[in-house]
């Protein structure tokens, strides 16, 4: 059973959202790593880059598969997280703690398109 | 096997050598080269004698495992046995000699060959007309799909740019589609492992430039929708791509043209006995329906009415040149060769020996092996790991990868492991047409031994293999920070 953190929001292709402010903070579920495995490598976007919701932002790579990353929110990345860049295991390690970009958001009214934990749980249980 | 690990450059001595030249008849001689490309130092070559040289490469040819030395049941691949005449009439001077850039009034044996081969294909086939420019599998789905676009935009149709790919594919058919700039739509199997009809059709529609199917599929079943899935396609104004990697159990029995297909592409690496594995070389033949000729790549050959051999280039509508000359001629000859050495009765007989062998093989191992879809296979199947994986014992349980593993110990290549992704123990085998009952019989006596081990003490499992030189490489850690060099210096 992987773990889900309450308070956070999810996406159904397995990125969650902590909202700070109009800020987004973006990153994989617990159960997107466990289904990835060992991951060698993330595959970030940059500063400034635009994101739409729904569309890809970067990837995940893993020795079993690569896997596209998904903006749960439309906006402008405003930080990536560079330590995943010569430690993609840190996704492995904590998924939660480990977060990948923050985006501005563009419009916040998205974010209730969004699951709660409870809702995330039964997709993934 | 004996266990050597050594680089070449771990043999160099300064100034060891094989060879001698005569002195430099004029040793300031600059051949004009700009001082800005001339190296300042020499390079970092390895520098040993030529019995180093030899005994070096024997050695690590000596570690090797190839369908040669052993069974190799590797599904998907078609590994069967490579005749050794094809490496004869390969290896004839006049054709190794042979330059691309000859006049063609030296080569008419060789066009001939070529010529000849596009026509057994069709006659095997069912489809009109084949190039046989394509180097490898992948590449003959990209060129297939450059045709297949190619037609749609010849009539004006831009609007299609979806292929449909079915959650069985190989992984190069959605990659192969997104080289070639579509987008990719996936359709669901049904219980059975097969494409489900009822998910396909709302996905069809003016946006769809076609579905890309291998048949049987890769879970070995033969796809029996096959006709209303043309039918549907078609009336959508979809084309049929036909992926060939598994067209080895239907030789000689049923003909992807007659099923609908449009398009397809032929591994002769595979079905047409021609020696692959370590990345080549290939060939990807491409045969069309007779309306999608014109977009076929160029260059061909033509024969013309004086009966000598043309290689033509004119061709407007072709969607291109795919290759710098015409395929890898080496791999075409050997499979012609091994066409033309069975004939074709003996073709029809290799699929369904094919057929016969994974049977046997699936029927004889369901007592101890997940058979996720129990029916009658075609040249190969999936188990879905283990039906006691040792977990009983309190110990971790005895995975898929665990098993392959444990094969090597036994001196058998492993099967094709997590592949297809429908199972998440996936063990696909595929025996070939090439191998003997005595020995499936003696592969089958060792997958029970190695899943009473499981059973018993799934340990043994997890520490394989325990006979070969390398036990189990550290994969996460070589992806996550690869040595790419012998040297630091090395830049």
């Amino acid at each position: 059973m992987s773990k889900i953190v309450e308070g956070l929001l999810y996406s159904d292709s397995h990125e969650w959202v902590k909202v700070d402010g109009d800020v987004a903070i973006i990153g994989v579920t617990d159960y997107a790593q466990a289904e990835m495995g060992d991951i060698t490598y993330v595959d970030l976007p940059e500063v400034d880059d635009e994101v739409s919701q729904g569309e890809d932002f970067g990837a995940l790579e893993s020795v079993k598969a690569s896997s596209e990353l998904y903006s749960p929110v439309s906006g402008t990345v405003v930080a990536v997280n560079e330590a995943l860049e010569d430690a993609p295991e840190l996704v492995n390690e904590d998924a939660f703690a480990n977060w990948i970009i923050k985006v501005q958001m563009s419009d916040k009214a998205e974010l209730e398109s969004l699951m709660d934990a409870a809702a995330y749980a039964g997709i993934t249980g | 096997m004996k266990y050597y690990d050594k680089l070449i450059f771990e043999l160099s001595k300064p100034g060891r050598r094989a060879y001698t030249l005569p002195a430099a008849a004029d040793p300031s001689a600059s051949f004009s080269i700009p001082s800005g490309l001339l190296r300042a130092e020499a390079p970092a070559l390895p520098e040993v004698s030529e019995v180093d040289v030899v005994r070096h490469y024997t050695n690590l040819s000596q570690m090797n495992f190839g369908v040669d030395t052993g069974f190799y049941p590797l599904g998907s691949c078609t590994m069967k046995y490579n005749p050794k005449i094809n490496e004869e009439i390969a290896g004839m001077p006049a054709f190794q000699g042979l330059h691309p850039l000859q006049d063609e009034s030296t080569v008419q044996g060789a066009l001939e060959v070529y010529y000849e081969m596009e026509r057994s294909l069709s006659a095997i086939t069912g489809m009109k007309h084949f190039t046989l420019n394509p180097c490898a599998g992948a590449h003959g789905e990209l060129t297939g799909l450059m045709v297949m676009r190619s037609y749609h935009a010849s009539r004006g149709d831009t609007a299609r740019i979806k292929v449909i790919v079915p959650d069985s594919a190989h992984g190069t058919n959605p990659a192969s589609a997104a080289v070639c700039g579509l987008s990719i739509v996936e359709v669901k199997s049904n219980a059975n492992g097969l494409v489900d009809v009822e998910d396909l059709k709302p996905l069809l529609g003016p946006d769809i430039a076609g579905i890309m199917m291998t048949n049987p599929n890769t879970l070995g079943l033969f796809e029996r929708d096959i006709k209303e899935i043309a039918e549907l396609v078609h009336g959508c104004g979809g084309l049929l791509y036909y992926d060939g990697a598994n067209m080895n159990p239907l030789l000689g029995v049923v003909r992807p043209g007659d099923m609908g297909f449009d398009i397809m592409h032929l591994n002769l690496h595979k079905t047409f006995s021609t020696p692959h594995g370590g990345g080549g070389p290939g060939s990807g033949p491409v045969g069309v329906a007779g309306r999608l000729a014109e977009f076929l790549p160029t260059p061909k050959v033509e024969k013309g009415e004086d009966g000598r051999f043309h290689i033509v280039d004119d061709a407007p509508m072709s969607a291109g040149r795919v290759s710098a000359f015409m395929g890898n001629f080496g791999v075409i000859l050997r499979a012609y060769a091994y066409i033309l050495m069975l004939g074709k009765q003996n073709l029809a007989m290799a699929g369904k020996l094919a057929t016969l062998g994974a049977n046997y093989i699936k029927e004889s191992l369901k007592d101890a092996y997940k058979l996720p879809i129990p029916s009658v296979c075609k040249h190969e199947f999936v188990f879905d790991g283990l039906i006691d994986d040792g977990s009983a014992t309190g110990k971790p349980g005895a995975t898929t990868l665990d098993v392959a593993k444990r094969l090597l110990d036994f001196g058998y290549h492993a099967p094709t492991i997590y592949f297809p992704l429908l199972f998440h123990q996936a063990l696909m085998i595929e025996p070939t047409e090439t191998e003997s009952k005595e020995t499936l019989d003696a592969f089958i006596d060792v997958m029970h031994v190695i899943a009473k081990e499981a059973a018993e003490d799934p340990d043994i499992l997890h520490g394989a293999p325990h006979n070969a030189p390398i036990s189990r490489p550290d994969e996460t850690m070589a992806a996550r920070k690869p040595v790419l060099k012998y040297w630091d210096g090395i830049s």
